[in-house]
Formats: structure tokens, C-alpha cells, sequence
């Protein structure tokens, strides 16, 4: 298990380094640091003098990939791929073009990310599951029907009409909670309530509706047909048997986006003014920050290949029958 | 004028009908697609998707009117950029009013200081330029015209539909060479095979809804104005073909790379099939919004630091169209390469397959020949199903800023624009209520339609 755990970690390593190349292409030679200054300067009427010092600010006007002019390992390490990308594999961030400490806002923002998207994760599960379990329960019947067209009209609606139209009736017209905003400590709960409902009827749709056929799915299978046929009751073969075996998917699906919830929700927190991860990357593409973009990628990749790696260990843990060697 | 994804659209349709050519004399592929033909919620939103697609073809068929001639003889072009749908709906274009106006409405949505003739100031809200013009008392006349306009436009919307559907029964009676009388009983009982009746029906709701429309916009704003008083039913109209666009052309734009790769890895397996895999593991790893955002950005950049190569806005911002498809497709290639891939892994065992190889036919030879043509469907399945997802994705990302350039006509820019809107006093709410309705229309014509095609080929289901 150990060997296989340490095995993955370093399958990591050269994804990550694709996942650095990729960005450092996009971000550096695609268009060169000029491009950059041009485009946060303003593209007329911009003098050199303007464009060198926004590159020197900023450790831009350094050579891509090898620096002559310097002296020893600095060849290799006073150059924009090793200050910009490689030291992202310790996780040193660096500065933001707008001049912040970028790992130190990563540290204070991922608090009020976890506080909405943990909430969201564990009551919208419960939900959809119950929801799904309830359809089951009662398949073939017009309950059945009409329900599974409602999470088909559900998941065809925008997310954006969620937020817009319950922001509008629960926060305008209802005022019950405050439109936008965050407060720490138990204040964040008044915050908190109206974007994680959102949050959880958002999804509803798609996963109750992916719940309810893997349910169905497994309600086929022979051996609950032999649970019903010793004499189980309805609840019981769906409680005891279906439910534990349909969970199986549900919960290594689940594991692989455990991770990304420190990446908080682009659009809640972003609509409610939520300082989190989410919005705060929001803000680096509006501000066209480049080097916050970066980061971030990076951040995302590392939590979604840790994500990778919790599915596959859960299927060992769920499923005896999978063996990983 | 030949815009890029114009181009693509047109060969994508043209891919279509060469496919539906291919199914029609391909026994096993006809028999899971003619159960999506007999599916009857699955053929109803196919109606409605061909609605769209009307609506969105009618928008692709661009041109420029020559704006003056030169002394030489030659001919300038305006850098107005037209489709076919805009002459149609010219009157909607041309007439704008001053800012919101509510829908159907004769007066504007906000009060303004007009000075009176006797040379005394009043608060009063004006009457709308275009909207209800042509009614001399428009607090008293409105209603009753409204209702007049609308029970013409029911009417002839009736009209069009009840000759369209005579002629379809004219066609089903000869095929089925019995009288003509006879072949509408069938209909109207619904003792077809396929699903004609509620075809009908949904056509028929989809007539009186156009002919309503229709009428009522000769003479009104039917879904009011926006901010800088553009009408929102034409702005709605106009986003269609945005959002087809991106929710076709994305998968097509990755098609080769995804088929190279998918047969490749599948076909080859070892070395190849590890690179692929990793190259897809390493892309799917970037969170997708990031990546389109990072391209996006790239190509902004690209953009104002390159102006001459863009001749007018509208090229401008249909090529950031095509771009933000090619990183949408990017991010979204990876499912239906793994797809690929796992077909090609089970069709290189197949018989005729090791036929072929003991025959010494080329690897070339026989991906084209024998593998490519019997994954085909998978690919057209991929696009029905992630046609809805990427319609959805492009308000989103309007939203977060990277999204469809800002001056071409989008659901997502309308949404993103009129946000705020619902905070105003008095509240407007219509921008929103249309980008929405029309969006919530594709969507779910576009869920229940792949529903319908997920159902005819899954195996599993195949029994019952």
C-alpha cells in the first residue's frame, strides 16, 4: 500500500512539470513579458524606459531559459523559468504583478473558500442522495416521472439564475439575510446560509439524477432480486443493500473533488462577496494579474492530481475486491 | 463575407448530412438511431433544437452592404457586418428608444424633466420612439391592440403551420401510397411509428409562438429595451447563434486531435498509449476555468498588441469566438479521447480487424477503413451530450470576464450586463428573464434530445 501511495506521489512529479511547461508557455513565450507590460500600461503612447522598469519590478527582465551573463548555478537559476516556475514547486508563490504576497493571501483567503464549500459538499450530498433514494424508492410511479423531469428542468437552468433569483427573493425582497458579505467567526453563519442553498439546489439536478441510475442500476442487480425474494422488506434491500453498493461510485467520485474545495466556488463566492479563494482568482483575471493566474494553476493542479490519488486509494478502501499492486 | 466559424458551421452541417447519409445505409447504426427517432420526448426537442438551429443559421449567413462608391468606381464596404437575420428582424434593430422601457410597453421605464409647450416643467415618463407609436390615446388603446395583434399573429402562425403540416401528410401518403385523407387520420390518431403527433404538436405551439411575436413587435418592444435601449427580443434572437456555435463547434474544433490521439493510444497501445495518457491526465490537471482564462488573457494581449490584422470588430470578435471553442475544447477533449481510445482497445480485437492485419493491410489502411467509421457515433454522441454543458459554461464565463468578446451578442454578456439590474428601482427584470428563458430552452431541448440518444445506445438498457 505504501509502495503504491509513493509510487503515485511520483507519477505526480512529471505532470506537474507538464502542468508548468504548459503554463510557462502560455504565459511567456506565447507573449513575451513585453506583450504583458504593454497591456497593463496601456497599449499607446508607451515609452521603453516604462516598459523596462514595470520588468525589472517584477523580475520579468530576466532571459526565459539561460542567463549568460551570470555567473556559476546562476545561469540556471537567474532566469524567469526558474524564479517564476520552478520555485512554484515548494510552493513559493512569490509576488503578485499588483505588488501582494501571494502565498500569504492564498493562507488567509482559503478559510472563508472551506467555510461555504465544506457545508455545500456535506449537506448537498446528503440531499441529493436522499433525493435520489426517494425516487428510487418509489420507481415507476408518477412521482417518479414528474420528479426525474424536475431535475432535468433543474440542471438545465444556469447557475447564474440560482444566485441572481435567490439573491433577489431571499436577500431584496424577503430580507431575511444580507445580500453580500462575510463576517468571521459564528456572524459568517448569517453570510453563509444563503449561498451554501444555492450552493446544494444548483447541483440538485445533475447529481440526484446521476445518484437515481446508479441506484437503479444496482436495484437490477440478482442478489437484491434474492434479497427480495427471502422475504426483505422495500426499505431494507434499499437501505442495506443497495445503498451500500451504489455508494461505492458516489464516494470515490466524490473523494477525487475533495481537494478542489480549497479552490472554493468561482461564482458564490464571487456574487455574494465572499473573500476566498474563488473570488480571489476571479479578481487576478479581471485585474489580468498574471502571476496570481499562475499560481493558481499550479494550486489547482496539485489539489486535483491529490485528488487522483484519494480515488484511488478509496477503492482499495471501499471495495475489497480491488487490489492495487 | 466568409466569417471563420461561419465556415465551420456550414461544414459542420454538411459533415451532418453526409452522417445521417451514412446511417440511412448502415444497418447497425440505423437501428439505435431509429430508436431515437421513435423516442417522443427525444423527437419534440428536436423540433425545438431545429427552431434554434433555423434561427441560428438565418445568423450565419453574413455580408456587407457597399457604403459609398468611390469616384474610381470602387466599391467601400460598411464595417457593418449583416446576417440574414438581421434583415429579417431590421425593423427590431433600427428601432431603439432612449434606455429600458418595459416589455410591450408605450412609455419609457423612467422619468425624465420634459418641457411643456406653455414653457413649464413636468416629471413625466416619455412616450417611447418605436414602441406603440402608432396608437393616437396609448393608455386606453394599448390593451385591445396588443390583444388584436395577438390573436392575428395566433392566426397566422396557425395558417403556416396547418399548410407545413398538410404538406408533411402529403408526403407520408405517398410513402405509405395510401389516400391523402387517410394519412392525416393516421396522423391525427398518432398510429405512426414515428412520433409525428407530438412533433406536431410541439411545431404548432412553436407557430403560434413566432406568429404572436411576430405581430406583436411590428408595432412594440415585445421583451422591452435594455439599458442603452436596444431591443431585448433581438438581442435574444441574435445570441442564439452564439450559443450554438460554442456548443457544437467546441467538440469539432478538438475533433482531430481527439481522433488522432484516441485511435492512436487504443490502436497502438505501449509507448503511444502512455504518452497519450499522460498528455491527457496533464491538460484535465489545469482547473478548466483557469486555463480558458489564461488563454483568453493570452490572446487579449495578442490581440491589442496586433491591431491591422482585424478589419472590422466583427472579426475581431469572431475569432475570439473560435479561440475561446479551441480551449473550451482543450479543457473538455479529454472524455472523448478516453472514449476513443477505450472503443479502439475492443475494436482491435475484433475479427475483421485481425483479418485485416493478417492480410497484411497497413495500420493507416485500417484505422481509416475499418476503426475510424465504427467509432464515428461515439463522436456524435459526445457532441449531443456536451452540447448543453458548453451553452451553460459560456454565461459563466461572460461572468467571470473571459468569455465571448463584449460586442457580440451573447446570453452570457446579456446576463452579465443586466445583473445589477434587479437591484434598481424600479426593478427591471426583463434582459434577464429573456437571456434566461431562451437559454433554459436550448438547454433542456438539448438534455431531453440526448437523453433520448444516451437511451438508444446504451446496451445495457438495450433488453428491456
Amino acid at each position: 500500500m505504501i509502495a503504491y501511495i509513493v509510487r503515485r506521489v511520483l507519477y505526480a512529479i512529471p505532470i506537474l512539470i507538464g502542468v508548468n511547461l504548459i503554463t510557462f508557455a502560455l504565459f511567456f513565450v506565447v507573449n513575451t513579458p513585453d506583450d504583458m507590460a504593454r497591456m497593463h500600461l496601456g497599449v499607446k503612447r508607451v515609452t521603453p524606459e516604462a516598459i523596462e522598469r514595470w520588468k525589472r519590478e517584477r523580475g520579468y527582465d530576466l532571459p526565459l531559459f539561460w542567463n549568460g551573463a551570470a555567473e556559476g548555478a546562476g545561469k540556471l537559476t537567474e532566469t524567469i523559468f526558474y524564479r517564476k516556475s520552478v520555485r512554484l514547486f515548494v510552493f513559493d508563490f512569490g509576488r503578485s504583478d499588483r505588488g501582494r504576497d501571494i502565498g500569504e493571501d492564498i493562507r488567509q483567503r482559503m478559510w472563508p473558500s472551506l467555510a461555504l464549500a465544506v457545508p455545500v459538499f456535506l449537506a448537498g450530498l446528503l440531499t441529493h442522495v436522499t433525493v435520489a433514494l426517494v425516487l428510487v424508492l418509489f420507481r415507476g410511479s408518477y412521482l417518479d416521472a414528474w420528479g426525474t423531469v424536475t431535475l432535468v428542468v433543474l440542471m438545465s437552468i444556469s447557475a447564474l439564475f440560482y444566485i441572481i433569483a435567490g439573491q433577489y427573493l431571499v436577500g431584496k425582497l424577503m430580507h431575511l439575510v444580507p445580500i453580500s458579505g462575510y463576517a468571521g467567526g459564528l456572524d459568517a453563519v448569517r453570510f453563509l446560509a444563503l449561498p451554501a442553498a444555492i450552493g446544494i439546489l444548483a447541483n440538485l439536478g445533475a447529481n440526484a439524477r446521476w445518484y437515481r441510475t446508479l441506484f437503479l442500476e444496482e436495484a437490477d442487480k440478482d442478489y437484491v432480486r434474492t434479497a427480495r425474494a427471502k422475504g426483505l422488506g422495500e426499505l431494507a434491500v434499499l437501505f442495506r443493500h443497495v445503498l451500500g453498493n451504489a455508494m461505492i461510485p458516489i464516494l470515490t467520485g466524490v473523494v477525487a473533488v475533495l481537494p478542489l474545495l480549497f479552490m472554493g466556488s468561482l461564482l458564490l463566492e464571487s456574487f455574494f462577496a465572499i473573500p476566498g479563494l474563488g473570488s480571489y482568482t476571479i479578481d487576478a483575471i479581471q485585474a489580468q494579474d498574471f502571476a496570481e493566474v499562475r499560481a493558481m494553476v499550479f494550486l489547482g493542479s496539485v489539489l486535483y492530481i491529490a485528488g487522483l490519488l484519494l480515488t484511488d486509494i478509496s477503492y482499495t478502501l471501499v471495495d475489497p475486491r480491488v487490489r492495487l499492486g | 463575407m466568409l466569417l471563420w466559424t461561419d465556415a465551420l458551421l456550414f461544414l459542420l452541417i454538411a459533415g451532418l448530412v453526409a452522417f445521417a447519409w451514412h446511417v440511412r445505409r448502415t444497418p447497425h447504426l440505423r437501428e439505435p438511431w431509429g430508436r431515437v427517432a421513435r423516442s417522443r420526448t427525444g423527437m419534440c426537442a428536436a423540433v425545438v433544437l431545429a427552431a434554434y438551429a433555423l434561427v441560428g443559421v438565418a445568423d450565419s449567413l453574413h455580408f456587407r452592404l457597399p457604403a459609398s462608391q468611390g469616384p474610381d468606381g470602387r466599391v467601400h464596404w460598411s464595417a457593418e457586418v449583416l446576417s440574414v437575420l438581421d434583415l429579417a428582424l431590421a425593423r427590431l434593430r433600427a428601432g431603439a428608444e432612449k434606455t429600458y422601457s418595459a416589455p410591450l410597453a408605450v412609455r419609457l421605464h423612467v422619468r425624465e424633466t420634459v418641457e411643456r409647450p406653455d414653457g413649464t416643467r413636468v416629471r413625466e415618463r416619455p412616450r417611447l420612439r418605436y414602441g406603440g407609436a402608432h396608437l393616437a390615446d396609448p393608455d386606453r388603446e394599448r390593451w385591445p391592440d396588443v390583444a388584436r395583434r395577438a390573436l392575428a399573429g395566433a392566426a397566422a402562425g396557425l395558417a403556416l403551420w396547418a399548410g407545413a403540416a398538410a404538406a408533411l401528410a402529403a408526403a407520408l401518403a405517398r410513402r405509405w401510397g395510401i389516400a391523402w385523407r387517410a394519412a392525416l387520420a393516421r396522423l391525427a390518431a398518432g398510429r405512426t411509428e414515428l412520433p409525428w403527433r407530438p412533433m406536431l404538436a410541439t411545431a404548432a405551439a412553436l407557430a403560434v409562438a413566432a406568429g404572436v411575436t411576430a405581430w406583436l413587435a411590428a408595432g412594440y418592444h415585445v421583451l422591452g429595451t435594455d439599458k442603452v435601449g436596444e431591443d431585448v427580443l433581438y438581442q435574444a434572437l441574435k445570441s442564439v447563434r452564439t450559443g450554438l456555435v460554442i456548443g457544437t463547434l467546441t467538440t469539432l474544433l478538438m475533433l482531430p486531435f481527439a481522433l488522432a490521439m484516441g485511435l492512436s493510444a487504443g490502436y497502438f497501445g505501449g509507448r503511444v498509449d502512455d504518452l497519450v495518457q499522460y498528455l491527457y491526465t496533464t491538460l484535465n490537471s489545469i482547473p478548466g476555468v483557469l486555463l480558458i482564462a489564461a488563454g483568453i488573457l493570452m490572446l487579449q494581449v495578442y490581440m491589442a498588441s496586433h491591431p491591422e490584422l482585424f478589419e472590422t470588430t466583427a472579426a475581431r470578435a469572431d475569432l475570439r469566438l473560435l479561440f475561446l471553442c479551441a480551449v473550451l475544447g482543450v479543457t473538455s477533449w479529454t472524455g472523448l479521447c478516453r472514449m476513443l481510445r477505450g472503443e479502439t482497445l475492443k475494436l482491435r480485437e475484433v475479427e475483421y480487424v485481425q483479418a485485416a492485419v493478417a492480410l497484411g493491410t497497413g495500420h493507416g489502411a485500417i484505422l481509416v477503413r475499418h476503426v475510424l467509421p465504427n467509432v464515428l457515433h461515439i463522436v456524435l454522441i459526445s457532441v449531443v451530450l456536451d452540447f448543453s454543458a458548453l451553452v451553460l459554461a459560456e454565461a459563466v464565463l461572460a461572468y467571470v470576464g473571459v468569455g465571448v468578446d463584449p460586442t457580440m451578442t451573447s446570453w452570457g454578456n446579456m446576463i452579465n450586463s443586466a445583473r445589477l439590474e434587479l437591484a434598481r428601482e424600479p426593478v427591471v427584470w426583463w434582459t434577464l428573464a429573456a437571456a434566461f428563458v431562451f437559454m433554459l430552452g436550448l438547454v433542456l431541448a438539448a438534455n431531453l434530445f440526448a437523453d433520448a440518444v444516451r437511451e438508444a445506445f446504451d446496451p445495457r438498457r438495450r433488453v428491456r
